[in-house]
C-alpha cells in the first residue's frame, strides 16, 4: 500500500493532520510497525527451528571437521611432533612423550579414547595404544624409549602410526571428509586413494545415486500415463482416480513397506501367482535384494512424481494439440512436438523431487534390501548406533546434505522460489 | 472438451487405449499391495499366505492384549498430538507473519522454515541426537516432541500460507473499520475463515509425526517406542499377522485422514473465496 505520487495528487509530505505529522512520515511509521509485527509473528517458529534443527545440524557439520579428542589425551606427544618431518621415525623425545602421555591416560581411563580415534586411521593402533598404556616403564631402566616402545608393539616402529597421531592433532581435520570419499592422507601429507579392500564409501555414494536415478526413471515412466489421464479426464472420473493416488500417498510408509514384504516374499502372492501360472517352477527371490528396493521405493515415491506432473499437465491448454492435429500432424507427432515440451517443467520438477527424496532414503532399503543394497543413510545410522564413529557419520551426513541442498537449489530455481506444492 | 464425440483415427484410438491400460496397471500397482495386506489380518492361520485357512479376529485380539502395541499407540498419540499442537500454533503465526509484509531476509527465513521438509530425516536425526544427548533430552517424550514439531512445522506453514493467499483481506479491513482491535479481528473474523486451512495443516503435521520412525530410532528409549518403531522391528525381525492387523488399522486411519482433508479443502475453497452458498 504505497501512495502513488501522481501529477494530480497533492504532494504526500504536505498533507498534514493529527498533530501536524506529515502523512509520509506516518505512512513510513505504519509500514515499520507492520514489518515489526510480521517479523514478530514469524520469530517464535524461527527461534524454535534454530534451536531444534539448525543448531543441531550445524553441530553435526562441526563434528565432521572437528578433532579435539586426541590432543587432550596426548598433549605432550603432539607437542613433540610439531617439528617432525613425517618421513622417518620421530626422535627419542616423541617416544618418551607418548609413553608419558599414555601412562597418564591409563591412570585417567582415557587411553581408550586415543585408541579408538587412532584406530579409525590405521587399523591395529587400538591394541598398540592399549598395550602401551598398560605397560609400565621404569625411567632408570629404560636407556632408549624408542626401542622400548617399539618392543611393546611393533606398530610404533612404523611412520604411519606417528602420522596418524599428528594428523589427529586438531582442532580441525579433513580426515573424516577424506575418509567419506575413500581418500587418505599419509604421514608425509600426500593424499591418495585408500586400498581397494578398504574403499567403500565412493561405492555407496555411487550406489545411492544409481538406485535413486533408476527409481526416478521408473517413477517417470509409470507416473506419466497416470498424470496424463488425471489431467485429461472429466472432473468426476479424475477425482475418483486421484483417490487411488492419494490413498497410498497417505498410507504409512511402514505399512507400505510391510505390504511389499508380504507380497514379494518367497511364499508371497507374486510368487504364488507365477508358480500357479507355470511361469516359474521354484519361487524367485524378490525381496531382500535390489529388486525389492527398487519396487518398494518406486511405489513409495510414485505419488511425488504424479502430483507435479499432473499440475503441469492440467495447465496445458487442449487447443494447441487440436491446432496441431487440424494442421495435419499425426497424434504421435503432435504429442512429441507440442505436448511433451509443455510438460517439461513438470517432468523436471517431479524427477528432481523424487531424486532428492530418494537419495535420503533409509527405512525402505533397510527393511527390503540386502546387505549390498544399502544407501548412504544406512551407513550414517550404522556409524552412530552400531560402530561408533561419529566423525565419519557426520562427514557422510555432510556429503548427503551437500548433495541434497545442491539439488534443491536447482529444484527451487525451476519451480520458482519457495512455492512447494503438495497434494 | 470431450474428444470421444469426434470421429477418431486408428492412431488416436490406439493412443487412448495405451494410456488407459498403462494408467490402470500403474494404479493397480499403487493400490494392490495395500489391499493385499488387509485380508491377511483376518486370517485364522499363522502364515501370511493365500488362500486363507479361515477367518478370525485372533490377530486383532492379539493386538489388544499384547504389552507392546497399545503402549506404542499411546506413545504415538502423546507425541503426535503434542507436536501437532505446538507446530500448528507456531506454524500458523509464522504463516500470518509471512503473509503480512515483506521484510529483510524474507526468502532466507522462508528457506529456514521449510528446510526440515527438504533435509533428509537421517541428518536431522543425527544432529538432534548429538545435540539432545548432553541435554538429557534423548530417551524422553520432550526430545521426541521437539524434534517432531520441527519436522511437522513446515507443512503447517505451507498449508496455512496457501489458504491465506486466497484470503480476501477486505474482511479483515471491514472488521478493523468497524472498530475491532487487531487481536479481536483475528479471532472473530480471520481465524474462523482460515480455520479449514489451519486444520489441514494440523492433519499434515499429525500425519508427519505419526508416521515418523528415523528420529524415533535414533533418540527414543524403550519407554517411548511408537507404532512405526514397533512396526520397524516387527518387519525386521519376524513379520507375523499381528503386523497386518496394525497395518489395517493404520490404513483405515489414513482413509479417515484423507477424507477429513478433502472435506476441509472443499470448505476452505468455499470460505476464503467469499462465495456465499
Amino acid at each position: 500500500m504505497t501512495i502513488q505520487g501522481g501529477a494530480s495528487a497533492p504532494p504526500a509530505d504536505r498533507v498534514l493532520s493529527d498533530g501536524d505529522v506529515p502523512l509520509k512520515v506516518r505512512l513510513r511509521r505504519a509500514e515499520r510497525v507492520r514489518k515489526m509485527t510480521a517479523f514478530g509473528l514469524v520469530a517464535p517458529l524461527l527461534v524454535f527451528l534454530l534451536l531444534t534443527f539448525v543448531v543441531p545440524i550445524a553441530g553435526m557439520l562441526w563434528r565432521s571437521v572437528g578433532d579435539n579428542e586426541l590432543s587432550k589425551v596426548l598433549p605432550r606427544t603432539e607437542a613433540a611432533l610439531v617439528t617432525w618431518d613425517g618421513k622417518s621415525l620421530p626422535g627419542e623425545a616423541a617416544f618418551h612423550a607418548l609413553a608419558d602421555d599414555l601412562a597418564q591416560a591409563h591412570a585417567d581411563d582415557t587411553a581408550v579414547i586415543a585408541a579408538r580415534r587412532l584406530n579409525y586411521d590405521v587399523s591395529g593402533l587400538h591394541s598398540a595404544v592399549m598395550s602401551l598404556a598398560r605397560h609400565h616403564f621404569d625411567p632408570a631402566a629404560t636407556p632408549s624409549y624408542r626401542d622400548a616402545v617399539i618392543a611393546v608393539n611393533h606398530h610404533w616402529g612404523e611412520v604411519d602410526a606417528w602420522g596418524a597421531i599428528r594428523h589427529a592433532r586438531g582442532p580441525l581435520t579433513d580426515f573424516y571428509l577424506l575418509s567419506a570419499l575413500d581418500l587418505h592422507q599419509d604421514a608425509s601429507g600426500a593424499i591418495h586413494r585408500v586400498p581397494a579392500d578398504r574403499a567403500i564409501y565412493l561405492d555407496v555414494l555411487a550406489r545411492t545415486f544409481r538406485i535413486s536415478l533408476t527409481v526416478t526413471l521408473f517413477c517417470l515412466v509409470l507416473g506419466f500415463p497416470v498424470a496424463y489421464l488425471l489431467a485429461t479426464q472429466p472432473p468426476k472420473i479424475a477425482n475418483g482416480l486421484m483417490i487411488l493416488v492419494l490413498l497410498p500417498f497417505w498410507t504409512s510408509l511402514l505399512v507400505r513397506t510391510a505390504a511389499w514384504v508380504v507380497v514379494l516374499q518367497d511364499q508371497g502372492i507374486v510368487n504364488d501367482l507365477l508358480l500357479w501360472l507355470g511361469v516359474i517352477d521354484h519361487p524367485l527371490r524378490l525381496i531382500y535384494n535390489a529388486i525389492g528396493v527398487h519396487v518398494a521405493m518406486t511405489h513409495v515415491l510414485l505419488p511425488f512424481m504424479i502430483l507435479p506432473l499432473y499440475s503441469t499437465m492440467k495447465s496445458i491448454k487442449p487447443h494447441f494439440m487440436r491446432a496441431a492435429t487440424s494442421l495435419g500432424a499425426p497424434p504421435s507427432v503432435a504429442f512429441v512436438r507440442i505436448y511433451l515440451p509443455q510438460c517439461l517443467p513438470g517432468i523436471a520438477a517431479g524427477c528432481l523431487l523424487v531424486f532428492i527424496l530418494a537419495i535420503g532414503y533409509y527405512i525402505t532399503p533397510a527393511l527390503v534390501g540386502g546387505a549390498s543394497d544399502q544407501m548412504l543413510s544406512y551407513f550414517i545410522a550404522f556409524f552412530i548406533t552400531d560402530s561408533v564413529n561419529w566423525g565419519l557419520a557426520s562427514a557422510l551426513g555432510a556429503v548427503l546434505l551437500g548433495a541434497t541442498l545442491l539439488l534443491y537449489a536447482v529444484y527451487s530455481k525451476l519451480v520458482g522460489g519457495t512455492d512447494i506444492k503438495m497434494g | 472438451m470431450s474428444l470421444a464425440n469426434h470421429p477418431q483415427t486408428l492412431g488416436q484410438r490406439v493412443g487412448r487405449w495405451t494410456v488407459w491400460t498403462s494408467a490402470v496397471l500403474v494404479l493397480f500397482f499403487l493400490m494392490a499391495p495395500i489391499l493385499a495386506i488387509i485380508p491377511l489380518s483376518f486370517s485364522s492361520g499363522d502364515f501370511l499366505t493365500y488362500p486363507l485357512p479361515g477367518l478370525s479376529l485372533r490377530w486383532y485380539h492379539e493386538l489388544l492384549v499384547s504389552d507392546k502395541w497399545l503402549p506404542a499407540l499411546r506413545n504415538s498419540m502423546i507425541i503426535g498430538v503434542s507436536a501437532t499442537v505446538i507446530s500448528t500454533v507456531l506454524g500458523t503465526l509464522a504463516a500470518l507473519g509471512l503473509n503480512r509484509a515483506r521484510f529483510a531476509m524474507k526468502p532466507l527465513i522462508m528457506g529456514v522454515l521449510l528446510s526440515p521438509m527438504i533435509v533428509p530425516v537421517i541428518i536431522t536425526a543425527v544432529g538432534v541426537y548429538f545435540f539432545f544427548a548432553p541435554l538429557g533430552l534423548t530417551d524422553s517424550y520432550t526430545g521426541l516432541i521437539l524434534a517432531h514439531t520441527a519436522l511437522a512445522a513446515p507443512f503447517v506453514v505451507i498449508t496455512v500460507s496457501a489458504t491465506l493467499q486466497h484470503f480476501d483481506n477486505t474482511m479483515a479491513r471491514a472488521a478493523a473499520s468497524l472498530g475491532a482491535p487487531p487481536v479481536l479481528a483475528f479471532f472473530k473474523v480471520v481465524l474462523p475463515l482460515i480455520l479449514p486451512g489451519v486444520a489441514s495443516g494440523a492433519l499434515f503435521a499429525f500425519a508427519t509425526s505419526f508416521d515418523e520412525v528415523v528420529v524415533v530410532l535414533m533418540i527414543a528409549g524403550p519407554g517411548q517406542r511408537t507404532l512405526p518403531r514397533e512396526m520397524f522391528s516387527g518387519i525386521r525381525e519376524n513379520i507375523n499377522p499381528t503386523i497386518t492387523a496394525v497395518a489395517t488399522v493404520l490404513i483405515i486411519t489414513s482413509v479417515i485422514l484423507l477424507s477429513c482433508l478433502e472435506a476441509l479443502r472443499r470448505r476452505s475453497e468455499r470460505m476464503t473465496t467469499g462465495k456465499v452458498t
